[in-house]
């Protein structure tokens, strides 16, 4: 089965690591990407408009309910969980952080495997905690795939080695190759 | 996709709260309720949603427990200060023109928001004049509403939050710091009414002149969000207020046209005077 969504979750350094990879992104790449970044809990979205400025597909902040557009980028709000329903669209919420994070990484690609199933490609970038270790462990469980940016190259290590621990399926991967493998998966 | 037979287990579980305790989360955005239920079943140690169900069925002391997994949520004091600033700068001086006031705190979970705006309103010198309705469906978290006493681990964020919302007390002077504990003064609560009231099968609760209701519609799907957003409209007075959370929108609501934006980038909204 081709990918329909991607998912992208990263900590500390990630904001580096997501300038390489996401304006590698081609215009007319044909899957919603959703992003979560682990960043202090103010209401405006600066990384939206960063990225926007870098990007060649168009990003915003991801809104409840909001259905799913192919080509878009989606960044979680600060202060807020994204999560994916069954029916392709977004949904947030306000629980409990999780791994001491809201957004939290897990609870993105916890509920994508469970919308897209085998129809999903998760990424796990640099950063300094566990975060979606778990989430990529779902994903992979579901039959999606996973990638793991290589924790030599990693800014921070401690995310993308436990998440290689608990999802040992995922693909090791040097940063500047995911975009390009990415497209390839989803065109080919 | 399929449906899977998780899900198939949390509708059958959905239907059979609604149909023995008429409870009903059946249009709660279901991501949320199905990560709060698998929580609830590793916690519990069961293999299957079903058990759950068949013990919330067969011993009604589950109930209250599958009700905090279903409905906890996490709020602050003067959480998004800049929100409470706004009610303080452009909100209260319209609530001032009136004789008495009715406040709505609307899914008031443990009562953060209840007590930042009884403070609010007492620095404003409204409190008199007003009293509160702070309504959930949890008589969990309504008690612990009633009660007014937070861990003291988490009185300096909401102190922090409380300055950075214009207050002109101490957020000291309003409790008791008494061991791990802060107790909220009782005059905060005197003229509140806690009651059980579900947004999602309840009826409209009469004229109010501010409703706030944060990061609750978020939880429940379109459809819901729609009955909800009405029951406001049909709740307040002509020129009454309706705050909700900063990343909820009335924009979709086949009810918006009820409202003006009041404050936009607050989420501040305005019952249409006609």
């Amino acid at each position: 089965m081709s990918v329909r969504a991607v998912v992208i979750g990263a900590s500390a350094g990630g904001v580096q690591a997501l300038s390489q990879m996401l304006p590698g992104l081609p215009v007319g790449f044909p899957v919603p990407v959703m992003v979560v970044v682990h960043i202090p809990p103010k209401k405006d979205n600066a990384l939206v408009d960063l990225f926007a400025r870098k990007c060649a597909l168009p990003v915003k902040e991801a809104e409840d309910k909001e259905p799913l557009v192919p080509g878009t980028i989606y960044f979680a709000p600060p202060d807020y969980h994204l999560l994916v329903e069954a029916d392709e669209t977004l949904a947030l919420s306000s629980d409990e952080t999780i791994n001491h994070s809201r957004p939290a990484i897990d609870v993105l690609f916890e509920t994508a495997a469970d919308a897209f199933g085998p129809a999903l490609a998760a990424i796990i970038l640099t950063g300094a905690n566990h975060d979606g270790a778990q989430g990529l462990r779902a994903v992979c469980e579901a039959g999606g795939f996973g990638f793991v940016q290589d924790p030599a190259t990693a800014e921070v290590a401690t995310m993308p080695e436990a998440a290689r621990v608990a999802c040992p399926g995922a693909r090791t991967m040097a940063l500047e190759d995911l975009a390009p493998v990415l497209q390839a998966m989803i065109e080919g | 996709m399929n449906e899977s037979i998780e899900d198939i287990e949390i509708q059958l579980l959905l239907d059979a709260v609604y149909r023995h305790y008429h409870y009903d989360f059946r249009h709660y955005a279901r991501a949320s309720i199905k990560r709060r239920l698998l929580q609830a079943r590793q916690q519990w140690g069961y293999d299957s949603i079903s058990e759950i169900q068949s013990a919330v069925l067969h011993d009604e002391t589950i109930l209250p427990q599958l009700l905090n997994f279903l409905t906890v949520q996490v709020s602050e004091m003067f959480r998004d200060p800049s929100y409470f600033r706004a009610l303080r700068e452009k909100v209260v001086p319209h609530l001032r023109t009136y004789p008495s006031l009715k406040v709505w705190v609307a899914g008031c979970s443990h009562g953060e928001e209840l007590y930042s705006l009884a403070i609010l309103f007492a620095e404003e010198g409204l409190a008199e004049r007003t009293i509160f309705y702070a309504t959930d469906i949890n008589p969990a978290a309504l008690r612990a509403a009633q009660a007014g006493v937070y861990p003291l681990d988490r009185i300096r964020l909401f102190t922090e939050n409380h300055q950075l919302s214009g207050g002109h007390t101490s957020l000291s002077e309003h409790y008791t710091a008494n061991y791990n504990r802060a107790v909220f003064d009782k005059s905060l609560r005197e003229r509140t009414v806690f009651s059980d009231h579900s947004l999602v099968t309840d009826a409209a609760f009469g004229e109010m002149h501010l409703i706030s209701c944060r990061n609750v519609l978020i939880y429940f799907d379109r459809e819901l969000q729609d009955r909800v957003v009405g029951l406001f409209g049909e709740s307040l007075a002509r020129g009454g207020f309706l705050g909700i959370g900063s990343k909820e929108s009335l924009r979709f609501s086949t009810h918006a046209n009820l409202f003006s934006e009041f404050v936009r980038e607050e989420k501040i909204y305005r019952r249409k005077l006609r």
